[in-house]
């Protein structure tokens, strides 16, 4: 064991883990990081101890020579504790820097205590000091990448929601039914537009349904497709549809990306596809005095 | 002809649907920057968005990185993808061509839509895309 490039550091795990682990407690504290405001201290101490097991486990089986690698199997342990601590404290708030400065906390509990060790045999002092702050350091990139890929999921997620309550459809008059599109109509989209329209226009009885592209910027083939095929759903329900707010920039792209709209309805104001609308239904919008 | 190098304003990694629109949105302000009219970038960020797309869709994703060339007043792009290729791509520009189930008007509107079209494709390295617009 003596030979091992992480002897010293496993001999003072195993012999003085509860030191060690309230000495890193300690250092978290004077570094302003046991934030009691978010998690008690009962539950960074249970963190704390998960992760000096786990660690102690990795640096027993997981270093071999001066080498280790992260994604094999002894550091399984550390990596799923890590992990799991990382996502609950993500969703309280905590941030990243502190995730990492809360790991890298660590090494100054464990220095202290090697130099006491070893400081007759300052090579092997610098060794292990080397190697411990690799595995410490590559832990804390490890918390910080989960941290990114949690916050990509809580962004995927909050994405998913606005898209769901960007597609209202609004019942404008009598049997006549209005969509206003904004930002992008990608695929995802595409299909629920259709499919709230689809079940507005049964629920409503709609007769004239007006979608609004005002809002829309850009007009592809793949968008052109979408709104072109709505266009035929709604008129397989018995309903007319018009494509409003075409701009003229859209409307000339769209001529030279050669896109034909074919028989569907399109206007390049809401206000005269409102019109249009009322105007098939046999409604009119008179003036009754001259105020 | 792209008349000078330009500078790189941003490589984006073509994925998903979101990365299209980025790429839309990093091109729409780099026009908007050397004061591009709004017929002249609806064109552009409308081919670039089917190039992107179709990068996303048939290469099995990719790159595209956008330039700014700021004395010659140009934009440009260069789109790479990891998809199987283009096999014929003369066949592949014509209107109503499609090997899926789009409108099969992207390639070739695209290529109208921008001052600069350049394709090269190769069964190893899939398909790369050169656009460039003049402001």
């Amino acid at each position: 064991m003596t030979g091992s490039a992480t002897s010293s550091t496993l001999a003072i795990l195993d012999e003085d883990f509860d030191a060690v682990l309230n000495s890193w407690l300690s250092t978290q504290g004077n570094e302003g990081l046991t934030r009691s405001d978010l998690f008690s201290d009962d539950e960074g101490r249970a963190h704390t101890a998960a992760l000096l097991k786990a660690f102690a486990q990795g640096v027993r089986d997981g270093v071999t020579g001066e080498d280790f690698d992260l994604k094999g199997d002894a550091w399984i342990d550390l990596r799923s504790v890590l992990s799991e601590i990382t996502r609950e404290r993500v969703r309280i708030g905590v941030e990243a820097t502190d995730m990492a400065a809360f790991v890298q906390a660590l090494k100054s509990t464990l220095f202290t205590r090697l130099r006491q060790r070893l400081s007759d045999q300052p090579e092997k002092l610098i060794d292990e000091v080397w190697l411990i702050t690799r595995v410490v350091d590559a832990f804390a990139l490890y918390t910080t990448e989960i941290f990114i890929a949690e916050r990509e999921q809580v962004i995927d997620r909050q994405r998913i929601e606005m898209l769901e309550l960007s597609t209202p459809v609004v019942e404008l008059w009598d049997r006549v039914l209005t969509l206003p599109l904004i930002g992008t109509l990608d695929s995802v989209r595409a299909q629920d537009v259709m499919e709230n329209l689809l079940e507005a226009i049964v629920r409503e009885r709609a007769e004239m349904v007006i979608v609004d592209i005002t809002g829309v910027q850009t007009v592809d083939t793949q968008v052109a497709q979408h709104l072109l095929r709505t266009a035929s759903a709604v008129r397989l329900m018995g309903a007319e549809c018009i494509i409003s707010g075409i701009s003229p920039k859209i409307a000339q792209t769209m001529v030279q990306l050669g896109v034909d709209v074919g028989n569907v309805s399109t206007r390049s104001t809401i206000r005269s596809a409102f019109n249009e609308a009322l105007d098939r239904l046999g409604y009119g919008i008179v003036r009754h005095s001259n105020v | 002809m792209i008349r000078e190098e330009g500078k790189l304003v941003e490589r984006i990694s073509l994925r998903s649907d979101r990365d299209v629109a980025r790429a839309r949105r990093v091109v729409t302000q780099a026009m908007d920057k050397l004061g591009a009219r709004a017929l002249g970038r609806t064109r552009f960020v409308t081919a670039v968005s089917e190039i992107a797309r179709n990068a996303v869709v048939h290469g099995q994703g990719g790159d595209i990185s956008v330039f700014s060339h700021d004395r010659s007043k140009q934009v440009s792009v260069i789109c790479e993808d990891g998809g199987p290729g283009i096999e014929d791509i003369d066949t592949a520009l014509q209107d109503g061509f499609t090997t899926g189930r789009g409108l099969g008007r992207g390639l070739g509107g695209a290529q109208r839509l921008c001052d600069v079209f350049e394709i090269e494709s190769t069964p190893d390295t899939g398909v790369t895309i050169r656009m460039a617009v003049n402001i």
